[in-house]
């Protein structure tokens, strides 16, 4: 029987299995950022223990930094000076690769991590952050841990690991106008839960996956945990192999020679059997946006806000109707008569350059509707010089959204900036938990174009309409 | 870290599902770089009536007297699912909190619970309704036992449910273990895999 490529590379990586059923799995590279790095760094110290190999492991700074342009150590969040200095002061000591405020290369860690060629196919990466599961769009073995199994990591270059089950999630057919990975992923949640991947690691397969270009991949797998799995990836492919040539921290000559003859084998075999499968039709998909407060609170944008007593689970229920409640929605209501205070684009999601183009694509002539808090955050200083060298920044700035430096932003709220109390945003982030934006801000997931077209109207909309045959 | 061997205590039933760590600890309320002083913010949105207030909600359970003392949650499926961040165990911890029951949990925060001494158990939700209501009936006296070594959790009635945990995990909460530590007694292991890594994926090493 063939083996599926999550298991060929756990078998790569397994050191040795451990004595009580878990396995020691060798840890390539580990990645850090300035709200848990320096807690990390400083117990490791504090163990009298040392990082074993600080070539590997690169920390930046995105959590909590300030996005106005002009920024500095200073924030809004009343402490954060301390976490980036602290953060800083441990990175120097321990000798990793800093990706500081000041430095073209600072970002998100997920968008910096393959724009650096820091995740590269085959390999294993972790970092105390929940969404390391987007690198596997590379084609690695990436997930989020917390900061002592960073410190784990980092100390003794290894994980004692359970092994997940797998499960290949199979996108059938194409996916219509206006529909994104981002629409891909939300539904898949809100049809099978929250908790729908739990215990799994997830192989993102089909021709329609395999037609997503790379930044698309980052979406899909970057909400995986959002489903609950232990990781999500997607085999490598020519786009993968162009993607990352070039990369600052990819091989070169001989090594690239080599590592490239072995990406070209990374696959699951024809023969791998998964333990379970999942079959989406993409037909079945539309622009997709969050009415409530878990990810799996889904309908389609031209879709109305779902009834508590359309559903027999009395658990799913009652969430529901607290989810309506703090949401301020009623069943029945079409969710594109909702009007809204700000829209978002940003975030380890939605913040590459392709989706600031497909954005600014859609915005491109119109206005943001008067009263609307619009804003985009570029995923990395990189994204944000690209878009500025190709007149994006002028697209939106001109519409009225306003154009920041790189970071998480107000994907979560820190306790400095945030979306205000009881506010409506349609958000390209990943979680609309209760008060995640802000003081009972009420979130609406959804892709950077359907942020876009109710920023142009000020109600939730169907970016379709700003669309013809064609597009993307 | 903090040994787990049997625990009898009082139990909150906080029946939702899908609690995540942002609800478990608001990022706004991570506010020192420590791993202490946290539990002041644990469940902050629901346990204060004002957003970053310390006035507290009356209607949440943990603050009613008849709940003085929780070392246990009763909780839905997906438990401590969303963001990596430890400090939700951390404040739980600090909380006195001893053990977690919910018919799942998220994976990171899984592992978080057992790096740090809390002891996260999973049961069928029909089973953790039925405690919750025994709890609820008399909270104080109507106390949830477990015993780790035995993997079992006592119901008020008397009832026994068995429950699974991996031997390893077991282990590590039963006598405290120092898990870097441990690890490290297959340092020979890991220079050996590396060595040979080396050779095989050169360019893994930049």
């Amino acid at each position: 029987m063939g083996q599926t490529l999550f298991d060929k590379l756990w078998d790569e990586h397994t050191v040795t299995p451990l004595e009580d059923g878990a396995d020691l799995i060798y840890m390539d590279r580990v990645f850090l950022h300035e709200r848990t790095g320096s807690i990390a760094l400083k117990s490791i110290e504090a163990d009298g223990r040392s990082v074993r190999d600080k070539s590997q492991v690169f920390c930046t700074m995105d959590h909590i930094v300030d996005t106005f342009p002009g920024r500095t150590d200073d924030t809004i969040m009343p402490s954060g000076k301390d976490f980036i200095q602290s953060t800083r002061e441990s990175a120097k000591a321990a000798g990793i690769t800093l990706f500081d405020l000041g430095d073209i290369r600072q970002g998100i860690v997920h968008v910096v991590s393959p724009e650096q060629g820091i995740a590269l196919p085959g390999l294993t990466l972790v970092c105390p952050d929940s969404h390391t599961c987007t690198e596997g769009a590379v084609g690695a073995l990436a997930w989020g841990i917390g900061s002592t199994e960073a410190e784990h990591a980092m100390v003794t270059k290894t994980l004692r690991v359970q092994k997940p089950k797998t499960m290949r999630v199979w996108y059938d057919g194409a996916l219509g106008l206006g529909v994104t990975a981002k629409d891909m992923i939300l539904h898949l949640i809100g049809i099978y839960t929250a908790a729908g991947g739990s215990g799994y690691a997830i192989e993102f397969a089909s021709p329609a996956v395999e037609a997503l270009e790379m930044e698309a991949r980052f979406t899909l797998c970057n909400m995986a945990v959002e489903f609950a799995a232990f990781l999500g990836l997607v085999a490598p492919d020519d786009k993968t192999i162009a993607y990352v040539k070039g990369r600052p921290f990819a091989p070169t000559g001989e090594d690239w020679d080599k590592a490239e003859a072995y990406w070209r084998t990374l696959r699951s075999d024809d023969d791998a059997v998964f333990d379970k499968e999942i079959i989406i039709d993409c037909a079945d998909i539309a622009p997709t946006i969050t009415w409530g407060n878990s990810p799996q609170h889904t309908a389609p944008i031209n879709g109305v806000v779902p009834d508590p007593n359309d559903v027999d689970d009395a658990n799913l229920k009652k969430s529901m109707i607290r989810a309506l409640d703090y949401m301020d929605v009623t069943p029945g209501t079409p969710l594109e008569s909702l009007e809204i205070d700000a829209a978002f684009i940003g975030s380890c999601t939605n913040s590459r350059i392709s989706d600031l183009r497909a954005a600014a694509t859609l915005l491109k002539g119109h206005k943001v509707k008067e009263g609307v808090k619009a804003i985009v955050v570029p995923g990395s200083g990189l994204v944000k010089q690209q878009a500025e060298k190709e007149g994006l920044d002028k697209i939106f700035t001109e519409a009225g959204f306003e154009w920041r430096e790189s970071g998480c932003s107000m994907c979560f709220f820190a306790g400095g900036e945030h979306m205000g109390f009881q506010e409506r945003v349609v958000s390209t982030t990943n979680r609309n938990f209760e008060s995640r934006q802000g003081p009972e801000t009420r979130t609406h997931l959804a892709s950077p174009i359907v942020a876009v077209a109710s920023a142009i109207t000020g109600k939730i909309t169907d970016p379709r309409q700003f669309m013809s045959e064609g597009e993307a | 870290m903090e040994k787990f061997t049997t625990h009898k205590g009082v139990a909150a039933p906080i029946l939702r599902i899908n609690i995540d760590t942002d609800a478990i600890i608001p990022s706004r309320e991570m506010k020192r770089v420590s791993k202490q002083g946290l539990s002041e913010g644990m469940f902050a949105i629901w346990r204060y009536t004002e957003p970053g207030g310390r006035a507290p909600n009356p209607d949440f359970v943990l603050n009613k007297p008849d709940y003085a003392n929780t070392s246990i949650i009763l909780s839905g499926v997906n438990f401590g699912c969303g963001s990596s961040r430890e400090h939700a165990v951390w404040a739980l911890a600090e909380y006195g909190i001893r053990s977690i029951i919910a018919p799942s949990f998220g994976a990171i925060f899984y592992n978080n619970c057992i790096r740090n001494g809390v002891l996260p158990i999973v049961l069928d939700d029909a089973v953790v309704q039925d405690l919750a209501a025994q709890v609820e009936a008399d909270p104080q006296a109507n106390q949830i036992h477990i015993d780790l070594k035995q993997k079992t959790v006592t119901a008020p009635n008397g009832d026994v449910h068995a429950f699974d945990i991996d031997d390893g995990q077991q282990e590590m909460l039963l006598e405290g273990l120092d898990v870097i530590g441990l690890t490290l007694r297959h340092e020979a292991e890991i220079n050996a895999f590396q060595d040979k890594d080396r050779t095989a994926r050169p360019w893994v090493y930049v």
